[in-house]
């Protein structure tokens, strides 16, 4: 095979891959290794591809994604802390030919802002719902997480989470997909090629929905790692992800066409 | 001469919602303004122009819903009562700092706590000093008929929109659950969607065609950007106070002493004013209709021109009359009177509070 210049590999008709232009060119905020970046891309390409760049109203939250904003490429709102799909609704009703998506943490949606969250999806609001759950709060340097699992570490959890201190570690996406609101209840994780193409499937899948105006609000965890907030290398923190998380956090579709998986 | 109905403060509020071109109402019921979201919920304002409305979970949401309404630029109201405004103090906050119009009512209740469900007017501070976090201002305006219950909704939305910010309608249970006629003002079209994208570029509707995405936030992590924007709010509001002060006189020409008061209590003090002149005392009444923008330069005219007294009438322990002291500025005497907990003063009590802390003092 003859090698290509770099001018060669630079022409259009030779590129096989680009980022999509829903992505800003400011730099992530995040931490290398961390899932967010790959949610955002996915997430944008979708939109993209759905071709609603000009139809589209996103809303970040507070955590380490309160800078969404600067990295989507679409009209965008920032919420206050777990107010999300709050902001949302009223959006959606007031445009409902817009397609409106919420994106928040663990804290966000799980914590401060479970009721919103409840109520949203009980309603069911015709909007994607995008959340990631790494377990942690990550901007604020590590505190436990609703979602944070038993005997974990964190900075308020410094001995590992115990129950009879800390309660339960929430399992949030199931709770809504009891809900007769929801449509689409399903969680994925971005830590391989294959896990982010599948969960790319499942938010277009979202969001064509959304636009076809079938109602229902549509739910996607993403079970992401935190390799800073857990301490460990990008790669140690998925294995570990894989290998703890996803056996309480399975991954799969929960509730499908408004009907729940059977098990 | 418009519709003359006899109505409710809370219905009249709610009618005059649906006459504003109101694209949206979000709310949570709270005793004593529960009917206006029943007024809405009842009257399907969806059917007759479009309007959205919305019982939400809580007052934190409702007040979120505004963000996310207001920053679209639709035209978006909530109401509540005072335990319920304090729930959405960091929303407010939120609308300020990203420059989001909309309108919030609070039909003021006793406080502090779950306090009671009668008039009160122990809101004040709440509503003219910040509320909550940051350094921002919002218009209110203070009605004191069921008739401008109805008119300030459309004034509210202009200011809304003219500033880029939240507006206030400060009332009271009084207010609120009597009955009055009310003249009602012809129904303004609501914007379509064509025009609020013509009109609010700003707005976060969906990015235009080959322009720029727009974002609604209050954040600026950088000091420096978030002081500039702090200076540009503070310029917002010294125009606001520039343009935007509203106030009332009444038998004041020859006043040696002037009542000032807003909302239920300006009422009680109109007859005060009345059986303070058939007694020959010459006292009038300035009141004070935007308590932000606060009237403080017609306060310094009377102060120039040697008035002998300021009495602030005010069913609170004495709020407002802060704000007289800082326009007199020690030049003249300036008392407080008022009942509190939801207690209702009578127009003799104001009187003799006028002779005992400012004629006899």
């Amino acid at each position: 095979m003859a090698e290509l210049s770099v001018q060669e590999i630079i022409k259009p008709e030779n590129l096989v891959y680009q980022k999509t232009k829903l992505m800003t060119d400011k730099a992530l905020s995040y931490c290398p290794g961390c899932g967010h970046g790959t949610a955002h891309r996915i997430t944008m390409e979708v939109i993209e591809e759905l071709g609603k760049e000009n139809d589209t109203i996103g809303i970040a939250p507070v955590g380490c994604s309160v800078l969404a904003y600067e990295f989507m490429n679409v009209d965008m709102q920032e919420a206050s802390h777990g107010r999300a799909p709050a902001v949302a609704t009223a959006i959606k009703r007031l445009w409902p030919n817009k397609v409106v998506f919420s994106y928040q943490g663990d804290g966000d949606l799980a914590a401060i802002g479970t009721a919103e969250t409840i109520h949203a999806c009980n309603r069911g609001e015709n909007i994607v719902m995008i959340f990631i759950n790494n377990g942690i709060y990550g901007m604020t340097g590590g505190q436990m997480a609703p979602t944070t699992m038993i005997g974990m570490k964190t900075s308020t959890s410094p001995f590992g989470r115990d129950v009879a201190l800390h309660g339960h570690p929430l399992k949030i996406t199931e709770l809504v997909a009891q809900l007769p609101g929801t449509r689409f209840v399903t969680r994925h994780s971005v830590h391989t090629p294959a896990a982010a193409r599948k969960t790319k499937r499942a938010i277009k899948k979202a969001f064509e929905a959304q636009i076809a105006g079938v109602q229902g609000t549509a739910f996607i965890e993403i079970v992401s790692n935190c390799n800073s907030g857990w301490k460990m290398t990008p790669i140690d923190s998925n294995n570990w992800m894989a290998e703890n998380m996803f056996p309480f956090y399975p991954i799969g579709d929960i509730k499908v066409d408004g009907k729940l998986i059977e098990k | 001469m418009g519709e003359l109905k006899l109505m409710k403060g809370n219905e009249a509020l709610a009618e005059a919602a649906i006459r504003a071109g109101a694209d949206g109402y979000f709310g949570y019921p709270i005793t004593p303004q529960s009917e206006v979201i029943e007024y809405l919920m009842a009257e399907k304002p969806w059917e007759r122009t479009g309007m959205v409305v919305l019982q939400a979970e809580s007052e934190v949401a409702s007040i979120n819903m505004l963000y996310g309404g207001g920053g679209t630029g639709k035209k978006v109201m909530t109401s509540s009562s005072s335990p319920g405004i304090s729930l959405m103090q960091e929303g407010i906050s939120y609308l300020a700092g990203a420059e989001i119009p909309c309108v919030v009512v609070n039909v003021v209740r006793g406080g502090p706590g779950l306090g009671d469900i009668q008039p009160s007017q122990s809101d004040y501070f709440q509503s003219v000093k910040g509320g909550g976090h940051g350094d921002y201002r919002l218009p209110t305006l203070a009605p004191s008929s069921v008739q401008e219950m109805s008119d300030f909704v459309p004034v509210a939305f202009d200011l809304a929109f003219k500033y880029r910010t939240p507006v206030l309608i400060v009332s009271d249970g009084l207010i609120g659950q009597m009955m009055e006629k009310v003249e009602l003002f012809d129904p303004i079209p609501r914007w379509t969607d064509e025009e609020i994208v013509e009109m609010h570029p700003w707005a976060t509707n969906g990015k235009p065609k080959g322009g720029e995405r727009r974002i609604m936030t209050s954040l600026y992590l950088d000091p420096h950007v978030l002081e500039e924007h702090n200076y540009k709010l503070q310029r917002k509001y010294a125009e606001i106070t520039k343009n935007e002060v509203r106030y009332e006189l009444l038998d004041a020409e020859d006043a040696d002493y002037l009542f000032v008061a807003y909302g239920s209590s300006s009422r009680i003090a109109q007859k005060s004013v009345k059986l303070a002149r058939e007694k020959g005392i010459k006292v009038g009444l300035l009141r004070i209709i935007s308590l932000w923008p606060f009237a403080s330069e017609i306060i310094n005219e009377f102060t120039e021109k040697g008035i002998k007294g300021f009495l602030s009438v005010e069913m609170s322990a004495g709020q407002m009359v802060e704000d007289i002291k800082l326009a007199v500025n020690g030049r003249t005497k300036v008392e407080h009177f008022g009942r509190l907990g939801g207690v209702i003063h009578s127009p003799e009590e104001v009187l003799e509070a006028l002779e005992q802390k400012l004629i006899g003092g």
